[in-house]
């Protein structure tokens, strides 16, 4: 019993740096309808810099005085970021801005290695709370203790903040409607700068504040966000006392989870999510979401499917690269088989994008549960390798059945949130399930058969699947199933008017995706040979992202193309330089902001000539009722 | 002329809705605007404040080219603006919404307390604290008219305010926009309701299909019932 209260009380000194982090979060997203996916990098980054303040200055003052430039000095740079880049993109789609706060994320995560290095850094204790406090005869940190006193303090001094100061006020009015503002007379630039810095300066005071009770580390950062994702989910986006309830409860499920069993807290968080998102979509204080502002569909010229003369140049595009392996070596066709098995991932991604208008940010789940699939039905069940491959293909679909049954019941941010947070739980699975998944060590020797081994015949293997998968996904985008798709795309309400339910529609179409991406991971485990977390990662989802977005969104299967200079730039590119994700971040930033339409659809703009001939006007569909 | 709007041209994504308007309200004046459903009255009203995202033409206010400045900058020069939808914020108190609308006095308008705005419309008083989403559709009509006035404007887009409202209420409404022009304000007033117009304007605008169709004194169209019939009657 009372090692119970202990535990209760750890778990409230978890709740209050989460409640930090995620109310910054929903404040953020409150005005500006941003999720900013570069939270947990502001979060790091407030544990890094108050490291060095308080190692730099003595004594106590030295210390708190430390926390709080720390986290003054990351707002100063959140404030930054927010004029530089966000400014540019409040208009765009969601996925846009997630993706551009990702890139921001990987800058920092190099840039911190750079300044701090490697190593994780153990800061100093609080001053004046270095002893434990004898609470019913079990010893309790004090820092613990005054970690919970101040979660109900900031939540406090946040609800005057809001209801006492014409800031506050004017940050609810706008979390309303912005434009009315605006129309007020407001400045809504300076409020959005505003209301960054003071989300950012909550996410770093709570890093800063984890200084005494925790190693600083790289990869704090993701590990938080998806924490913060979890409970802004639970609690509702833009409710600030919502976050501070879902914080304390996620953070009581992982001290009481830990104590049932180290490997089921996370498991306990999704139950618990799960059934909040059944009873309460937007979380139990959220409130429904507007439209989306710009849906990916409203910016697509009309899609028709090949013509003749292009379907035989994609049969000659397939013949010549079916001919590689005569003028290739093995390392060009491994590369080369890599290529195709991503554009398969990517057009699958993009099925859901393009088509769906739903981004999916955890799509690398159903890539590596079919990686997983294929692998253990290889070494477990000794399946021969077609039926390897078809058991990663039902592990994958059957991921995406139950994930999606979930995530289709949201729409927009809170759709992005939680792919996201169940393609990391799967990896929390992936990687604690030892005695399956072999953990960190992932699974070795799962290779073809001798018939498909050789690296020629394995990718005439990935090559015939991997067209097949593209042409199948193309075919369903102008089936009749795909019409329904793209009518839910783009307008939800107009479609069910009609007889076509939104849930079910997307449903289909993110097992169909899940299904395909399966695909490509269980050709992934059988070409490397083995099977990790990895593949079942958050960068690898937002790869996915990237190819997509850089072949198009708003074309059909610009992923393709997306993936292949993609794939083959980070081969050459990230072989040069040790700061990969630095490069990388900069190019997702610059993408998104400077050729938001990809490859392809600037090759489509930049050939309007061609264009115009076959593509009917936009003009009559557009036409919205006046006044 | 308090505003001198010329050429006036807005487009809803490519459909293009307003024509080349041309109207002008002078200072102290009260001007309709008329037409019917889908005339384009609220699309003036909204690209007149910047709240379109593609417009041209030229709106001079008090001597000042807006037509090229955001938003905010319009309100800040003294164009009070009131959404036909009424656009309470619904979560913040009475007061509060009236905080949202504060701005600093104007030389030459009329200026604004919240006092003064209960006092225009009593209902508000015995309100202060109750959540905008908790008042009626008459009683949130009454606080977004005084919300942009706290903004101590010069001129006031009012859109329709007299539309879903009770007969009593289109009454006091009456009241107190008169009240409002014997302050000073000059209004331009969205309506669809032509009684409700000729009781508070001196002059009214009709548009059609975003083109203007008739401008001059509501005596001149009293007399005038070929117009009348021809745009405005339902």
């Amino acid at each position: 019993m009372d090692f119970l209260v202990v535990q209760f009380l750890t778990g409230l000194a978890g709740a209050s740096s989460l409640f930090l982090v995620a109310s910054g979060l929903s404040i953020i997203f409150g005005v500006t309808r941003i999720v900013n996916f570069a939270h947990g990098a502001f979060y790091m980054l407030g544990a890094y810099i108050a490291y060095t303040l308080t190692e730099r200055w003595s004594g106590a003052l030295g210390f708190w005085g430390g926390l709080i430039a720390a986290a003054l000095a990351v707002a100063a740079i959140g404030a930054l970021v927010e004029i530089v880049l966000l400014r540019r993109i409040y208009r765009a789609p969601e996925l846009f801005q997630l993706l551009a706060t990702f890139g921001v994320t990987l800058m920092v995560q190099d840039l911190s290695v750079l300044i701090w290095g490697p190593e994780d850094l153990v800061g100093r204790r609080a001053p004046g709370f270095r002893h434990s406090v004898d609470i019913l005869g079990q010893s309790v940190p004090s820092y613990d203790l005054l970690l919970i006193a101040l979660g109900p303090l900031v939540l406090g001094g946040l609800w005057l903040l809001f209801h006492k100061t014409r800031f506050g006020v004017l940050v609810r009015a706008a979390t309303q409607d912005r434009d009315m503002v605006a129309a007020l007379g407001v400045n809504q630039r300076w409020l959005f700068t505003g209301v960054f810095a003071l989300g950012v300066f909550l996410a770093a005071l709570g890093g800063a504040l984890q200084l005494p009770r925790d190693a600083v580390s790289h990869t704090m950062d993701l590990r938080i966000i998806v924490e913060v994702f979890v409970v802004v989910v639970i609690g509702g986006l833009g409710s600030v006392g919502g976050a501070y309830l879902a914080a304390l409860l996620v953070s009581e499920l992982n001290a009481f989870g830990i104590l049932v069993m180290p490997t089921i807290s996370l498991v306990l968080v999704f139950l618990v999510m799960a059934v909040v998102l059944v009873v309460r979509p937007h979380g139990l204080f959220g409130k429904p979401e507007g439209p989306p502002r710009a849906a990916i569909g409203g910016l697509i010229r009309p899609w028709r499917p090949l013509s003749g003369a292009e379907r035989l140049g994609m049969a000659a595009l397939f013949a010549a690269a079916a001919l590689l392996p005569l003028v290739a070596g093995s390392y060009v066709l491994s590369v080369g088989t890599e290529i195709l098995i991503f554009a398969l991932f990517a057009a699958s991604l993009q099925l859901l994008m393009s088509a769906g208008g739903i981004a999916s940010f955890g799509h690398a789940a159903y890539f590596g549960l079919g990686a997983y699939g294929a692998a253990l039905g290889a070494k477990s069940l000794a399946l021969p390798f077609p039926a390897a491959l078809a058991c990663g293909i039902a592990l994958g679909t059957l991921g995406a059945a139950i994930f999606g049954w979930f995530c289709v019941r949201l729409s927009g941010v809170y759709f992005a949130m939680l792919t996201l947070a169940f393609a990391q739980i799967a990896w929390s699975v992936a990687f604690q399930w030892t005695s399956v998944t072999g953990g960190d060590n992932g699974l070795l020797g799962i290779w073809p058969p001798a018939w498909a081994s050789s690296p020629a015949v394995f990718y005439w293997i990935t090559l015939a699947l991997a067209a097949a998968g593209v042409a199948a996904i193309r075919a369903i985008v102008f089936s009749p199933f795909g019409y329904a798709l793209r009518a839910v795309r783009d307008s939800a309400l107009r479609a069910e008017a009609i007889g076509i339910g939104r849930r079910g529609v997307q449903w289909t179409a993110f097992v169909i995706a899940g299904g395909f991406a399966a695909l490509a991971g269980a050709l992934f485990a059988f070409l490397k040979g083995s099977v990790f977390p990895d593949n079942l990662g958050i960068p690898l989802s937002v790869d996915g992202l990237v190819m997509v977005l850089l072949g198009g969104v708003e074309t059909v299967s610009g992923a393709v193309v997306g993936a292949l200079v993609y794939r083959a730039l980070s081969v050459v590119l990230m072989s040069q330089t040790d700061y990969s994700k630095l490069v990388l971040g900069l190019f997702i930033v610059v993408l998104v902001v400077a050729f938001p339409r990809g490859i392809v659809g600037s090759l489509q703009a930049l050939l309007p000539r061609l264009r115009r001939a076959r593509a009917s006007s936009i003009g009559a569909a557009a036409l919205r009722p006046a006044e | 002329m308090k505003l001198q709007v010329s050429n006036l041209n807005a487009w809803y994504g490519p459909a293009h809705i307003l024509f080349d308007l041309d109207l002008s309200v002078g200072e102290g004046e009260v001007v309709a605007l008329l037409g019917r459903n889908g005339a384009g009255k609220s699309t003036t009203f909204k690209s007149l404040v910047g709240l379109l995202e593609r417009r041209s033409g030229s709106i001079v206010y008090e001597g000042r080219e807006l037509a090229s400045r955001p938003t905010h900058e319009i309100a800040r020069a003294g164009l009070g603006y009131v959404p036909e939808d009424r656009r309470i914020f619904t979560e913040l108190t009475v007061e509060e919404n009236l905080e949202v609308g504060r701005q600093p006095a104007r030389p030459g308008a009329p200026v604004w307390t919240p006092e003064k705005l209960y006092a225009l419309f009593p209902n508000l008083a015995a309100m202060r604290n109750r959540p905008g989403g908790r008042m009626s559709g008459g009683e949130q009509q009454m606080l977004t008219i005084a919300r942009t006035l706290m903004g101590n404007p010069g001129l006031v887009l009012l859109d329709e305010p007299s539309e879903g409202l009770a007969p009593k209420i289109v009454e006091d409404m009456a009241t107190a926009i008169l009240a409002m022009k014997r302050e000073g304000l000059s209004l331009l007033i969205s309506e669809q309701n032509l009684h409700f117009a000729r009781l508070i304007s001196d002059r009214a605008v009709i548009i059609e299909r975003g083109r203007v169709r008739f401008s001059g004194t509501i005596a001149e169209l009293q007399a005038n019932p070929e117009v009348k019939e021809a745009y405005l009657a339902v």
